[in-house]
């Protein structure tokens, strides 16, 4: 326990767990709670190396609470600070013999908090970072590109939100609880998207977001272990994790799924995945998020891009377009049809897609659509619509990818 | 916590007195509201007359100007409102969603400010 670097990761293991007890001892205070934690942190940080605790977390939930304490005695124009630090004290007579073990999770009560749907999408996500996983508003400033100052507006405003609207401490009751492990998953997936896809800039940094999401991923199967749809989710990230090192080429390139060098996949994330796949279907008929993890297993199955069981992918997606339809999904079939039944029959179901309006800004229809022109041999078409997707296009790596389809063509 | 349920629908949807369906909807209505206050948490609430019997104030260096009309022209206006009591938002927007205009109208859910 002496090394930073073990002390570190203790501290980033615990730091969830114990904003979440401390938040509730605190009347679901998060700023309060997280300040606190983030005190015993830098306190944890000095005093360890040379007296390391025997109970780690007990030590941070009763420093993090004398140091809330403290808090609240200061304040004392505060009209809460009777009833808050009663709330606290109460609990005082419990600390002396409590150990790591006996410390209670109450971190689904902190993540349906922060996920509650009256907070704006981004605030959700950044209040799940900062409170369940401890990134500093800095990391998370630096992982959505955006100013820190306006990173910590967006943190300050939702906390005052909870306070103000009266947004609860509480797991909502299980009708309820439905709902809300939706908008749950949503952002974990989000989580998951932004450090995968990085669709703006680049960088180590937004990787992490990945890290983060597939724990957040195996916290909720531990929290909430009978929701199907939580195993789904941990299940679809895992098959997507395991191929993030092939995705792209050293110059950061854009590697399609069939030039991916297969044997680099992580084969243990791909277990745990198929494993956690299991134990979707187990607990239910499945949800998009289990259809999506089901369609990722298909090409993890494949050792070869030519051994992909496309008929297979192409009744998952159907099943998918029945459960939660979207223009991505459409599309995502249409190419796994372009594929499956030919590049005729792709461009006839591309074609088909006309009801998506969206789709004509979408860099990835005219990829798609420039790419079944391409094996039809229908060459000024294709090199269009490549040029239509250069139009709206996000990031750099797909540019550079759609570029070098044109040139490859005009050659 | 006080919370203020404003109840929004755009007018050329909503039921008008005389209209099918008109008793059935009132009787939804005075099913809600009775419901809440036997659990007490119903504090106020009163329906409004239309939009078109609204006037908007404003002072402006001392002068006091007067429109036609509510202030923002907007698809939905304001209709009524409830004054609540309630434990926390989630039951506020329980609430909220039964209230009968909620199915195709906007409730808008605003805690009340004490100062002091």
């Amino acid at each position: 326990m002496s090394e930073r670097s073990t002390i570190e990761a203790v501290l980033r293991d615990e730091y969830g767990r114990i904003v979440a007890l401390l938040a509730r001892t605190l009347q679901g205070d998060l700023e309060l709670a997280q300040d606190a934690v983030q005190a015993a942190t830098v306190a944890a940080l000095e005093q360890w190396p040379d007296n390391p605790p025997d109970q780690p977390a007990a030590w941070l939930v009763r420093t993090a609470r004398n140091k809330a304490i403290d808090t609240i005695r200061r304040r004392s124009t505060w009209s809460r600070k009777a009833e808050l630090l009663k709330a606290v004290t109460q609990t005082e007579a419990l600390m002396p013999d409590i150990d790591d073990s006996r410390i209670p999770d109450e971190r689904l009560r902190l993540i349906c908090t922060c996920c509650h749907p009256a907070l704006s999408l981004e605030a959700q996500v950044a209040l799940t970072l900062r409170t369940l996983c401890g990134l500093t508003t800095l990391e998370l400033a630096r992982s959505f590109l955006v100013d820190p100052r306006a990173m910590a507006q967006r943190l300050v405003r939702a906390k005052r939100k909870i306070v103000e609207a009266g947004i609860p401490y509480e797991v909502p009751e299980p009708g309820a609880l439905n709902e809300r492990l939706g908008a749950i998953l949503h952002v974990v997936y989000l989580v998951f998207n932004e450090g995968y896809g990085a669709s703006t800039g680049e960088g180590p940094v937004r990787a992490d977001l990945c890290d983060e999401a597939l724990r957040l991923g195996e916290l909720l199967v531990r929290l909430v272990p009978d929701e199907s749809e939580v195993h789904g989710l941990l299940a679809l990230m895992l098959f997507q994790d395991a191929r993030r090192s092939t995705r792209t080429d050293d110059h950061g390139r854009v590697v399609l799924l069939r030039d991916q060098e297969r044997e680099r996949w992580d084969r243990s994330k791909i277990a745990t995945g198929f494993a956690a796949l299991g134990a979707a279907t187990r607990r239910g008929p499945p949800g998009t998020y289990t259809l999506q993890a089901a369609i990722a297993s298909v090409h993890a199955r494949a050792r070869h891009p030519d051994e992909t069981n496309w008929n297979e992918i192409i009744a998952l997606y159907d099943l998918l377009m029945k459960a939660d339809p979207s223009p991505v999904v459409a599309l995502n079939r249409a190419a796994a049809i372009s594929i499956g039944h030919g590049p005729a029959a792709g461009l006839r179901a591309l074609d088909a897609l006309t009801e998506y309006h969206s789709l004509e800004r979408h860099h990835l229809w005219w990829s798609a659509r420039a790419d079944v022109l391409r094996r039809l041999h229908r060459v000024p078409e294709a090199v269009a619509a490549y040029r239509q997707a250069l139009t709206c296009v996000g990031n750099e790596a797909e540019r550079q990818f759609i570029e070098g389809r044109i040139q490859r063509l005009l050659s | 916590m006080q919370y203020l349920l404003l109840i929004y629908s755009n007018e050329s949807e909503d039921l008008m007195p005389g209209q099918d369906g008109w008793p059935e909807y009132m009787a939804e209505y005075a099913a809600f509201t009775q419901g809440i206050v036997e659990t007490g948490e119903f504090k106020g609430g009163e329906a409004l007359k239309p939009p078109a019997t609204a006037t908007s104030v404003r002072v402006r260096n001392g002068e006091r100007l007067l429109t036609d009309g509510p202030f923002a022209e907007t698809r939905e206006t304001l209709g009524g409102y409830y004054l609540i009591e309630a434990d926390n938002l989630d039951r506020a927007i329980e609430i909220a969603g039964k209230i009968p205009t909620a199915r195709f109208g906007t409730i808008e859910v605003r805690p009340i400010a004490s100062y002091g």
